[in-house]
């Protein structure tokens, strides 16, 4: 999972406390995917637990003279950095898609214009598309890594909502052509139900 | 600044009012446009999408004075086509029009001051007098130090941004740009697309017609065009909620 990857790659460079690790994850990633402290601190119980990070002094705080649970990264918390960098990220399972499931029911169900469903996505797939665009376009040349980071991150997103287009006109043509050929049809529930279900209740 | 009962706005550039385009006739006729309304007005880039044989490129060629419509009004700047002759039109377009296409089109043996300085040499200015501005319109495409290279001496990125150039010089507001990006890498036809919007944000309007999303999202409206009609429209509206703040 990247946020105990990226927490334990942040702790190599240095001992750090559970809302500073947020703070340097916000910066690092454009703040586009915030987390709770909450968050943090069950990650580092979990890190703590498979021996790749540990607790280290407490740290007094330059200005308000506050004492902070500071964990630092162990060598092999050093090694898994290291292996995560080197290898790609794989996807093991299809990731749940929220369009991709509403366009398959969708092509399912009697009486849904599907065209329309899907041009009111792109509508709204180019006006997310426009704005990320329009956010990029506020900054010239990245002046920091910072900066870096964040383009990095807005690109990806942009890069999404293009082939989410791409995806939406393919499925307009490949539904034209189902049509056409008339294997478009609606899918009526199944007789063949299964044997298993939530027993209905008892009557009272 | 009027017409046939139509009163036109000062910010706007064109207006295609019901306009058809048909080529061919009877049972072999093609609807190539049908009913099209557009507004562009100064300060605004409209990027047309479509399937190939949408009317995309017609919608350009119409909305430029290349090609009278079958039906309907072009207006530019307050100038309804159809009233004009001829010459009057071949006035308007160099004054008023700047073309940008997918191969450049600039002349070989003409540098790039030249290429840029043609428009208005055309419209009766003596070089000297051309030089100036089309030298001021390469620069603002940051390439004030290649004015003196041939076409052929420059990347294609360069050569776009010379015709960038050359459809601004002189004051020249609406720009046509038919797939500009088509025939430069992805890094080159950001960087394009970057001086397109700035002259339109320095009050320009433009339309940009294209297949690829990435390069429409730089518009402010996205028209999509089937058989002919506008289908849809997206416009951006804000800054995208999506991401966190902009690092400083």
């Amino acid at each position: 999972m990247s946020v105990r990857q990226s927490l334990l790659a942040i702790l190599n460079q240095g001992p750090c406390y559970g809302y500073q690790l947020r703070a340097e994850f916000d910066r690092r990633t454009g703040s586009t995917w915030p987390l709770n402290v909450g968050q943090i601190y069950n990650t580092l119980d979990r890190l703590e637990r498979d021996g790749l990070v540990q607790k280290a002094t407490a740290e007094i705080d330059s200005e308000g003279g506050e004492a902070h649970n500071t964990v630092e990264i162990t060598d092999a918390g050093r090694l898994e950095v290291a292996h995560w960098l080197d290898s790609p990220v794989v996807r093991t399972t299809a990731t749940r898609d929220e369009l991709a499931i509403k366009l398959a029911i969708a092509v399912t169900l009697p009486g849904v214009d599907i065209a329309h469903v899907i041009q009111v996505q792109r509508t709204a797939t180019f006006r997310t598309l426009q704005e990320l665009t329009r956010t990029k376009n506020a900054t010239d040349d990245p002046e920091s890594s910072e900066q870096l980071a964040w383009l990095l991150v807005v690109d990806s997103l942009i890069f999404a909502a293009e082939a989410e287009a791409r995806w939406l006109d393919h499925c307009e043509n490949r539904l034209a052509r189902a049509l056409a050929a008339g294997t478009a049809a609606p899918l009526p529930l199944s007789t063949d139900v299964p044997k298993r279900g939530r027993p209905a209740k008892a009557r009272a | 600044m009027t017409g046939p009962g139509l009163q036109i706005d000062a910010d706007l550039l064109l207006r295609l009012d019901g306009v058809s385009m048909q080529y061919g006739r009877g049972e072999t006729a093609v609807t190539a446009l049908a009913g099209v309304d557009l507004q562009v007005s100064r300060g605004e880039l409209v990027a047309v999408m479509g399937a190939s044989g949408s009317g995309k490129s017609t919608l350009l060629t119409v909305a430029g004075g290349l090609t009278p419509p079958t039906a309907g009004e072009v207006i530019v700047e307050g100038h309804w086509l159809s009233q004009l002759s001829a010459r009057e039109l071949a006035v308007l377009r160099r004054r008023s029009l700047g073309f940008v296409f997918q191969d450049f089109n600039l002349i070989p043996s003409l540098t790039a001051l030249e290429n840029v300085s043609l428009p208005l040499e055309l419209d009766g200015w003596t070089s000297k007098k051309a030089h100036r501005p089309a030298m001021d319109a390469l620069r603002v495409v940051e390439l004030g130090d290649r004015a003196q290279h041939y076409p052929a001496d420059l990347s294609g990125g360069q050569q776009q941004r010379v015709a960038i150039a050359r459809a601004v010089v002189g004051g020249r507001s609406l720009i046509l740009a038919d797939e500009p990006t088509g025939a430069l890498d992805s890094t080159t036809g950001e960087l394009v697309l970057r001086m397109l919007r700035s002259r339109v944000d320095a009050g320009a309007g433009g339309i940009l017609v294209t297949h690829d999303a990435r390069h429409a999202a730089w518009a402010d409206r996205i028209v999509f065009l089937r058989d002919g009609r506008i289908v849809d429209e997206s416009r951006a509206s804000a800054v995208s909620s999506l991401l966190g703040g902009l690092p400083r």
